[in-house]
């Protein structure tokens, strides 16, 4: 067990696993989100409310749900950059950063278009929709406060702290549609009891989330290997692997 | 397919430019983060190498 968490704050050893893994996942996540989009656009019955913007479930939903657990990535590395001072968790929290703010992008933007056949706006300041734009200038605002500062140690306790304070937001996040009277419905999945969504529209949302998820992953992989090989660049340990 | 035809999928009973539009809009951010990175390590890796290699010549002149 020890090892493995060991493992995990050798850069050497974090650097070849993405290696490994990257060659294999980038071409598997790409053909899973083309056919997981064209199940959902072209196979996926139509809504009989809604009609055909109802699509946008198959991108909107999955980049919602990965764009709060991305939170929970990026402000745990954060926290064990805080306490255990591991270097390579701060590289994490910062790989993290960038990815969740296009996520939460993407799940705006899309909401947004999505808004304006159903609810005939494109935006309304809505409790779920404030606290995602929320999430959004959380994401940035940790990008953002690590370029402001010149001591990169320094930089990177401030962002740790910043996004463990921006925890707080992501309760706000699950509960507005349950607290506050808002436009935005509540959750159609439910782990417990049966979803209200039949099943012909139900797997191929469950297949887009679960490649978003995957494709979170894999960016986080080729951040993390871009950010190594930044900071390694003078290390003879990358110089060998490169030249090999 | 659900659709009868090309012409209706693309037009998805008259929300097509909603539903296009935000797969596009997806898509090209998708890309985007997944060339960044790509591109950065590839441009580190070249300029890692040739300095690796300039030291070695440096290092076979001395001798």
């Amino acid at each position: 067990m020890w090892r493995i968490v060991h493992q995990f704050g050798s850069p050497p050893w974090v650097y070849r696993f993405c290696d490994r893994v990257i060659p294999w996942l980038l071409p598997l996540t790409v053909v899973a989100l083309l056919v997981g989009s064209a199940w959902g656009l072209l196979f996926a019955p139509t809504d009989y409310k809604q009609g055909d913007s109802y699509r946008i479930i198959y991108i909107h939903v999955p980049a919602s749900v990965v764009a709060l657990a991305g939170y929970y990535v990026m402000a745990s590395a954060g926290l064990v950059s805080l306490v255990w001072r591991v270097k390579l968790a701060d590289t994490a929290m910062r790989a993290a950063a960038p990815i969740g703010a296009a996520y939460t992008a993407i799940a705006l933007v899309t909401g947004a278009i999505w808004g304006k056949p159903t609810w005939g706006a494109w935006w309304v300041w809505d409790a779920r929709i404030t606290s995602m734009l929320i999430l959004f200038f959380l994401y940035v605002g940790v990008m953002a406060l690590f370029e402001a500062y010149e001591n990169k140690t320094i930089a990177a306790r401030a962002c740790a702290i910043l996004s463990l304070v921006g925890t707080v937001n992501i309760p706000i996040i699950y509960k507005s549609v349950d607290w506050w009277y808002s436009l935005h419905q509540p959750a159609s999945i439910k782990f417990t009891g049966s979803s209200a969504i039949d099943t012909s529209m139900l797997y191929p949302l469950l297949g887009m989330i679960v490649t978003f998820y995957v494709l979170f992953a894999l960016l986080m992989m080729l951040n993390i290997k871009q950010s190594l090989t930044q900071e390694y660049a003078h290390s003879a340990w990358l110089h060998k692997r490169l030249n090999d | 397919m659900y659709f009868e035809s090309i012409g209706e999928a693309l037009l998805m009973g008259g929300h097509g430019g909603f539903v296009w539009s935000a797969y596009g809009i997806t898509f090209a951010v998708l890309t985007i983060a997944l060339i960044r990175p790509l591109v950065s390590t590839r441009s580190l890796n070249a300029t890692i190498r040739l300095r690796s290699a300039r030291q070695s010549n440096l290092s076979e002149g001395d001798s």
